[in-house]
């Protein structure tokens, strides 16, 4: 029983990283319609950001990070929303997926050119903190990863519900030209959207590098984890963003755990599947209709 | 007439290219290097390709082989298999005195035959023990076979008075090989093996191995996996708080995986085959050098290209040409001392397969260092 903990404990936690960079999937489609196949190396970026201001310019990791925070809002939320997806989106979704993919080599290669293809240590956020509760190990960093997706979580979805702001983006995610209409700058809204994605990568690279290690490919599987976990919680709602990530986190591991770690990768593939084919909306989404 | 004089002079020019071309080539020595410097096996590759470019560099500024200087190439076969293939084959079409790499043993296995259809020596980095048991000539080690490394690690262990074990390896041909070799190994000295827990290569988290490694309530827990994978593997004991002692055979406790997985690293124990702490001055006046050139500590890799470079040199001074039979024929039974050929740094003899023997360290890792505890002695000179 306390195996089976252990591993639901540890699976949330890395549940709670997918869940970071599901959202950002979640909240760039609501806004804007974009699916983002970037995204991946758009947590490789910031982390190796980090790992330059860390080595080369010195700073400490909470400067590194705010300072990366501010960098990655600038290239990869208004400067991906500007150069890449303003001038594909009127073309359709398609495109813009094609262009994304073609992104995601580019960066990966063009890091692996500057940063070579080596492996990088990267400091954890928490200290090596161990508690253990009735024959259960938990580590600070475990916990602390929950605590913080939880409550970006929870955070979102009061800013998107409770704030005027919020609410125009919402508004703009159901409906751009009533939201315009009424008067919402519906491109600020939408840029908002990339910003909090920018961020949104930017913390999972914090949480999940120290763990995985800095490596130009290191994005590809989180990538995918991300989209997997964004379609089974619901595409179309954060909290299922969250759930999605710790329903995959966990799995993999009981998978791994009580099957075989060959089986692992392949979870969420499957059950990704089941969803498409029984609940295409994901378990938290609503159905959503479009005028064609 | 000026044109004449122009049309004169090219003519001249490329008559003189044309002629001095073959001097030029005759006076390098072709050796291409099959390696991973991209994929799953990168770590291993670049600190090989380090190695390999410091000795190839000290050779050239001492004269080179035979008074030839060296020309290296360095290829990235993407730590995939079919690719490291594909590399051999184009190699070999270039026609290279000698063939460096692969490091991981499923690329040396399937580039390998390339070797033996060209007739083109092949000092690779890889330790399974299938690797030179299928009477392939021209293929020769950088480091001990897993059938050479074990039976020291299961003694060491034994020693320790381990009863039982969890062995953590990766599903590709160095860890399958390394698995069942040190579960033979096991079995001669009465160690049960408690867990037998596959890993993939490239994993990234191993919670669920760490879980069933505890789960087990085995004595100690083995590892044989690839650098990165075991810096994740290392990072995760220590996260999950893995208390029984943890051992490797030259990938867990050397000094790249010590530097990824940095604190989580510390209390690992096992044999390696070469480091550059061992009590050799040689191989110490090595680490400081690849250290100068590149500002970090070689870990076994860096020495394995170093060496094989400095193999390669040596058996050419011997046989005293660029013969690539010669070479392979001089090579199986020859024995190189240090004293006579420093830059293989260490005593080494080969026997008539490839394999490579010489002495070897047990280790354990404190503060961050790899710490030598016991040098052991070449097998059959104990």
């Amino acid at each position: 029983m306390t195996d089976l903990l252990q591993l639901i404990v540890a699976g949330t936690a890395t549940g709670g990283c997918y869940a970071l960079a599901a959202l950002g999937f979640t909240l760039l489609w609501q806004a804007s319609g974009t699916i983002n196949f970037a995204l991946g190396e758009m947590v490789m970026l910031p982390a190796f950001a980090m790992l330059f201001l860390l080595n080369v310019a010195g700073l400490p990791l909470p400067l590194a990070f705010l300072a990366t925070c501010a960098l990655a809002m600038a290239v990869l939320g208004a400067g991906f929303k500007r150069v890449v997806v303003d001038p594909l989106i009127r073309h359709g979704v398609v495109p813009l997926v094609i262009a994304t993919l073609g992104l995601s080599i580019g960066v990966k290669q063009a890091v692996r050119g500057v940063a070579s293809a080596e492996v990088f240590t990267f400091p954890s956020v928490f200290s090596d903190t161990l508690w253990n509760i009735g024959g259960l190990r938990v580590s600070a960093a475990d916990i602390g990863t929950v605590l913080l997706a939880c409550a970006v979580v929870a955070a979102l979805q009061a800013f998107l519900s409770r704030t005027l702001t919020g609410r125009a983006m919402q508004a703009v995610a159901q409906n751009r030209d009533a939201a315009r209409v009424l008067g919402i700058n519906v491109q600020r809204m939408v840029l908002y959207a990339f910003l909090a994605n920018a961020l949104l990568a930017t913390l999972a690279a914090l949480l999940i590098t120290p763990v995985y290690l800095a490596k130009f490919d290191m994005g590809e599987t989180l990538g995918m984890k991300a989209f997997y976990a964004a379609i089974i919680g619901g595409f179309n709602n954060s909290r299922g963003a969250l759930l999605g990530g710790v329903i995959v986190g966990v799995l993999e591991n009981l998978v791994g755990a009580y099957i075989s770690s060959g089986y692992k990768e392949g979870v969420a593939l499957l059950l990704f599947l089941v969803v498409i084919i029984f609940r295409p909306q994901g378990l938290l989404g609503t159905v959503e209709e479009r005028r064609v | 007439m000026t044109t004449r004089r122009t049309a004169l002079t090219l003519g001249a020019a490329l008559v003189t290219a044309a002629l001095s071309y073959p001097a030029m080539a005759a006076d390098t020595v072709k050796i291409i290097d099959n390696v991973e410097l991209s994929g799953t096996g990168v770590t291993s590759g670049s600190m090989w390709q380090k190695g390999v470019d410091l000795a190839v560099k000290e050779i050239n500024a001492a004269g080179g082989i035979l008074g030839r200087q060296i020309a290296i190439t360095h290829q990235d076969n993407q730590s995939q298999a079919q690719i490291a293939k594909a590399v051999a084959t184009r190699a070999a079409d270039e026609d290279p005195y000698v063939m460096l790499g692969p490091i991981f043993s499923g690329d040396v296995n399937v580039a390998m035959s390339v070797a033996a259809e060209s007739e083109i020596p092949m000092i690779m980095g890889g330790e399974a023990v299938n690797l030179t048991t299928q009477g392939n000539q021209y293929v020769f080690r950088t480091s001990f076979s897993q059938a050479n490394a074990m039976p020291k690690v299961a003694a060491y262990l034994a020693k320790a008075g381990i009863k039982s074990v969890a062995i953590v390896w990766v599903a590709n041909d160095f860890g399958k090989g390394g698995r069942d070799t040190i579960i033979s190994e096991l079995g001669k000295r009465g160690i049960k093996v408690a867990a037998d827990i596959s890993t993939e290569p490239g994993q990234m988290d191993f919670t669920a191995a760490v879980v069933n490694a505890a789960k087990s309530n085995a004595d100690a827990l083995f590892a044989y996996t690839n650098e990165e994978e075991s810096a994740r593997l290392l990072i995760a004991l220590r996260k999950l708080g893995y208390t029984k002692p943890i051992y490797g055979e030259t990938v867990l406790t050397s000094q790249r995986v010590i530097e990824l997985a940095g604190g989580a690293a510390n209390g690992a124990k096992g044999h390696v085959g070469l480091s550059v702490d061992a009590p050799n001055p040689l191989v110490q006046e090595f680490g400081r050098k690849f250290k100068a050139a590149y500002g970090m500590n070689s870990d076994h890799n860096g020495i394995k290209g170093y060496t094989a470079v400095y193999i390669v040199k040596a058996i050419t001074e011997r046989i005293g040409k660029f013969d690539r039979k010669a070479f392979a024929k001089a090579l199986h039974g020859a024995t190189l001392l240090a004293k006579d050929y420093p830059g293989v740094l260490m005593d080494v003899t080969y026997d008539d397969k490839g394999d490579l023997n010489r002495e070897s360290y047990l280790v354990e890792v404190k503060d961050g260092k790899q710490v030598i505890t016991e040098v052991l002695p070449p097998l059959g000179k104990q």
